[in-house]
């Protein structure tokens, strides 16, 4: 029997919704192996990205940073992504599409993903330089460019003033705009035909709400006003726009230097006209309720479909476009249920919400509405003739009760109603734990309240980490993360299931836990700790973790008494354990600067003790092959030569990489190695729940990849920003901004706060990212914590760094002042200076290595002897 | 480094002393060449002696007697500092793979003569 050839599904359009549709493809194992055979034509030249963040890129984040799931996705076998390709013609009757370049793609199954274009009005001037829509990365790319450019020009001339910019538009897109026009320094105006902000979602109440919180942010809204035409400068590029007559207030004409198109968007539906597909009355493919065109071979999903007579402009209805196809394509009968089109963003930082009836359009609606001027927040919720029923809801200024509303929508609220209103009864909601399981929670993913808690019950999820894989839930545009997290909490405490928190057999409690009770109750021992809060005599997870909570509360040394018998063996012997039982040697280079005669004094420390030497990732020198009863004869070299322990092998602070900075760079704006010398100085030492990494940028260039970083540092005119919560390693993250243009002691006194509450509150092995996504209220909590000092703690923790700094003392030296400690370091209890007789190595390219079993073998059946091994030349005290 | 001799190591009686009881701390490990072998000694915090093999059967590295100390239930346990895995100091069974004989810890006799601490030859059999 032979396989069946694979059939071939086109898709046109290469943006979230087709990213989705070949997602689901292979999640149901609906690609290659006698499925389907996918080709994706991208108009864009990159994979499909996170359209709904494109902001964030303003941000200063990268295009990487908006990718869509896992990238791996494209390279599954039996899916081809084909970018920066142009479809020109569909040929329906020969069932192929035509390409830009001449290409032709034969195809069974064909669907149009082309998504939308930006409206451009047809006001004269539109075309003229200076004049930008807000779609793509390379919109965004071009915009920042070109704002950058009238920037740097303003500032050399003689009459330096900001550039500013008007946004056509003030809708979602046109605010989203002005965030980002805004975020790039630019004096911003939003020009609205409507008589309110965003009068799609939210009613006159929310928008004076709005306009009064976006001009506090200096934005300056211009309601009620039409563009009658833009106009060039002398130098050819737009200059002003010209109200039409009769605006509100009089307004005639702005003087800009940039202006951002943000009026709507228009579907992409050009190709299913020219192939004589029915199209709706204003554009769309029409398209039945399974998303089928007219021709049973073609689809359309997302916003170029026009489905019950209408486009739909948010992801959310997309993605069940995109699902319903993917169902279709494998057999299924799935058919579109109608869309929830709430929404919830935080546009220039405020957070606006609008769901189900906002309006108040159905009958008999009655309205609860609460307003707070003077904090600027305005809240709606919209219930049944009989004030039971949720139908709907507006939130301008404070969202927070949206994630426990929105599900609700259709169903009795219970209780009073305004209790949702108020500031204190927002969070999450009463009713949350009650919620139904066929309640959505997540409308980005159309996720269940159900679907979360089978993750929890039958799938053995145990976190919310795992619950997001497992459902998606929250994986898209986060507003609903607090629910799920509560809802997923919920569950784990009814299955009894309590393992998550606990530590290890020997104690019930987490990390967190276990550093409060040993600060409040003073305890300094393990044994007496055990013995009190926990049973047992400990493990290789507790041990450790005691360790450093002993260490981050004193700073007594880590081979005192009993800790020493709690520390790992790197944290024991102050160095690093490698495959062959020998350890590594690093010696702290704060900065990665150091002197000719420091790199002298290394490099015959590493000659006399016949080590093999490595420059690190975090600019440093690792010296490695060390015998554990030879460290202390190096440690005595490097210490007499300067150096001291670089804590290579603590849960501590590693490295503050850095750039070279203004003293040498001709692009470097501050100088970042003195910054990271003296970061690293001070934060040397500190004992945390995993490695803590810093860099210090003295550019935006970035050379030192500071973002890369648990606290990045990036250097301004103006002085630093402050970056927190990156990594490298198995899931790599880029930092996220806490801070912006910080002069040098709020920057460090910041860091000090962000380290010590970091240290205090987070989990075992628990690196800044996942803290700060895991922490209740997340980045912004911290930043209020550490800035605002909301939660009162903030001369606490300055005090806790202080002691740190003042405590310092070189793990290194007090070892060698100590005979007692020195003790330690035999190789054999009985024979204190023999060497391991095991050890055995080989050179390469000039340096010593362990040798292989397979070089073992044969160097003894050669009769061969092996170099160095027990007979390396040291150095001898 | 001035680690006092042992005193007469009598092959004959099958017994050879290694160090001071005193010199063990208390959860911390120490190597021990006997006979050419390398054992790890333990000191259990309720006065108890080990000895197993000091080659760790995962890395093949030897270093068994720098690993954490603790228990696992009521087994008086030492966890591998090289990849983390944990064997019960009185069997030598590793819990985390109590089936596989390629992974067990060879277990030697081990005891206290006046304030001396005594390595038996051979390993106890499993």
């Amino acid at each position: 029997m032979s396989t069946p050839a694979p059939r071939q599904l086109v898709v046109v359009g290469g943006g979230m919704v087709a990213h989705r549709l070949v997602e689901a493809l292979v999640d149901r194992g609906g690609v290659a192996d006698g499925g389907w055979q996918v080709t994706v034509l991208a108009e864009e030249p990159r994979a499909p990205y996170d359209r709904v963040a494109l902001t964030s890129y303003f941000s200063g984040r990268d295009p990487q940073d908006l990718a869509l799931g896992d990238p791996a996705l494209w390279d599954t076998p039996g899916v081809q992504l084909r970018r920066g390709v142009q479809v020109t013609e569909v040929d329906r009757a020969a069932r192929v599409v035509r390409t830009a370049g001449g290409r032709e793609h034969g195809y069974d199954a064909l669907v149009l993903a082309t998504g939308s274009a930006p409206f451009v009005p047809p006001v004269e001037g539109k075309d003229l330089p200076g004049c930008f829509v807000y779609r793509t990365i390379d919109d965004v790319a071009a915009l920042r460019q070109y704002v950058t450019e009238v920037d740097t020009r303003r500032k050399d001339s003689t009459h330096p003033r900001p550039v500013t910019g008007a946004v056509v538009g003030g809708g979602l897109l046109g605010l989203e705009a002005a965030g980002a026009l805004t975020a790039l320094g630019v004096q911003t105006h939003v020009v609205e035909f409507a008589p309110r902000l965003m009068p799609l979602q939210v009613d006159e109440g929310g928008g004076e709400a709005l306009q009064r919180l976006v001009g506090a942010l200096g934005v300056q809204v211009h309601a009620g006003t039409a563009t009658a035409k833009l106009t060039a400068g002398r130098d050819g590029r737009v200059a002003r726009m010209h109200a039409a007559e009769g605006s509100a207030a009089g307004l005639t004409h702005l003087d800009v230097d940039v202006v951002v198109f943000a009026a709507g968007v228009r579907p992409r539906d050009e190709l299913a006209r020219a192939c004589e597909l029915p199209v709706g009355p204003r554009g769309g493919v029409v398209v039945d309720p399974t998303c089928r065109t007219e021709d049973p071979a073609v689809w359309a999903i997302g916003e170029v479909a026009c489905l019950d007579g209408r486009t739909w402009g948010l992801v959310a209805p997309g993605y069940t476009m995109a699902e319903i196809v993917a169902d279709q394509l494998l057999g299924g009968a799935a058919e579109f249920p109608g869309a929830d089109l709430s929404t919830k963003l935080k546009l220039l930082g405020v957070d606006v919400a609008s769901f189900g009836d906002a309006f108040g359009t159905s009958p008999g609606a009655l309205s609860v509405v609460y307003g707070d001027p003077v904090a600027g927040v305005y809240k709606k919720l919209v219930l049944s003739d009989d004030a039971r029923t949720l139908l709907g809801g507006i939130l301008v200024g404070d969202a927070s009760a949206y994630a426990g509303l929105r599900p609700l929508v259709g169903r009795e609220l219970g209780g009073d109603p305004a209790a949702w209103l108020l500031p204190e009864g927002a969070e999450g909601g009463p009713a949350s734990a009650e919620l139904p399981d066929d309640a959505a929670v997540c409308s980005c993913n159309n996720v269940t309240a159900g679907s979360i808690r089978d993750a929890v019950r039958c799938d053995g999820c145990t976190d919310l980490g795992a619950v997001k894989a497992c459902t998606k839930a929250g994986t898209s545009c986060g507003s609903c993360l607090p629910l799920v997290k509560k809802l997923v909490t919920t569950e784990l405490a009814a299955a009894g299931v309590s393992v998550s928190s606990a530590l290890c057999e020997h104690f019930d409690v987490s990390r967190a836990q276990l550093f409060d009770v040993v600060r409040v109750t003073g305890i300094t021992s393990f044994s007496e700790l055990v013995d009190r809060h926990g049973r047992g005599r400990g493990c290789d997870i507790c041990k450790p973790v005691v360790a450093s909570i002993l260490a981050s509360l004193d700073s007594g040394h880590v081979l005192d008494g009993e800790r020493a018998t709690l520390q790992d063996t790197n944290d024991h012997v102050m160095a690093n354990i490698q495959k062959d039982g020998t350890y590594s040697v690093v010696p702290r280079i704060p900065g990665g600067e150091v002197t000719p005669e420091g790199l002298i004094a290394i490099g015959e420390v590493a000659r006399d003790f016949g080590l093999y030497t490595k420059i690190t990732g975090g600019q440093r020198i690792d010296l490695f092959g060390a015998r554990m009863e030879l460290l202390p004869a190096i440690w005595e070299r490097l210490v007499a030569a300067g150096f001291e322990s670089g804590h290579a092998y603590g849960k501590s602070l590693r490295t503050v990489k850095s750039c070279v900075g203004s003293t040498w760079c001709r692009y470097g704006v501050q100088d970042s190695v003195a910054l990271a010398i003296a970061l690293e100085l001070r934060y040397r030492g500190l004992r945390s729940p995993h490695k803590i990494k810093l860099g210090v940028s003295g550019c935006a260039r970035e050379c030192a990849e500071a973002r890369g970083k648990d606290v990045g540092v990036i250097a301004t005119d103006n002085g630093w920003n402050l970056y927190v919560g990156g990594n490298g390693g198995f899931t790599p993250r880029h930092a996220k901004l806490l801070a912006e243009d910080l002069d040098t002691e709020t920057l460090v006194r910041t860091i000090d706060r962000f380290l010590v509450y970091y240290v205090r509150t987070a989990d075992r092995l628990q690196r800044t990212a996942p803290w700060l996504e895991e922490i209740e209220g997340g980045l912004d909590h911290v930043r209020a914590v550490v800035l605002d000092d909301s939660l009162g703690i903030a001369a606490d923790l300055d005090a806790a760094m202080a002691d740190h700094v003042e405590g310092y003392t070189d793990e290194w030296r007090a070892t060698l002042e100590d005979p007692e400690k020195l003790r330690r370091f035999a190789s054999f209890v009985n024979a204190p200076d023999s060497p391991d007789p095991s050890l055995s190595y080989v050179v390469e390219r000039g340096q010593p290595r362990p040798s292989t079993a397979a070089e073992r073998t044969a160097g003894e059946a050669a009769g061969a002897v092996l170099v160095a091994g027990p007979r390396l030349e040291v150095f001898s005290r | 480094m001035t680690a006092t001799l042992p005193p007469d190591t009598t092959a004959s009686t099958g017994w050879t002393t290694v160090c001071r009881y005193d010199q063990l701390q208390p959860e911390r490990g120490v190597a021990a060449l006997v006979d050419g072998q390398q054992i790890a000694v333990f000191r259990l915090f309720d006065g108890t002696l080990h000895a197993v093999g000091h080659r760790d059967p995962v890395s093949g590295a030897h270093v068994i007697a720098r690993g954490l100390v603790g228990t696992r239930g009521d087994a008086p346990t030492v966890a591998s500092p090289m990849y983390k895995q944990v064997f019960d100091l009185r069997t030598g069974v590793c819990l985390d793979a109590p089936d596989d004989p390629a992974l067990r810890l060879p277990v030697h006799p081990v005891r206290l003569r006046d304030d001396w601490v005594e390595i038996g030859a051979g390993a106890v059999a499993p």
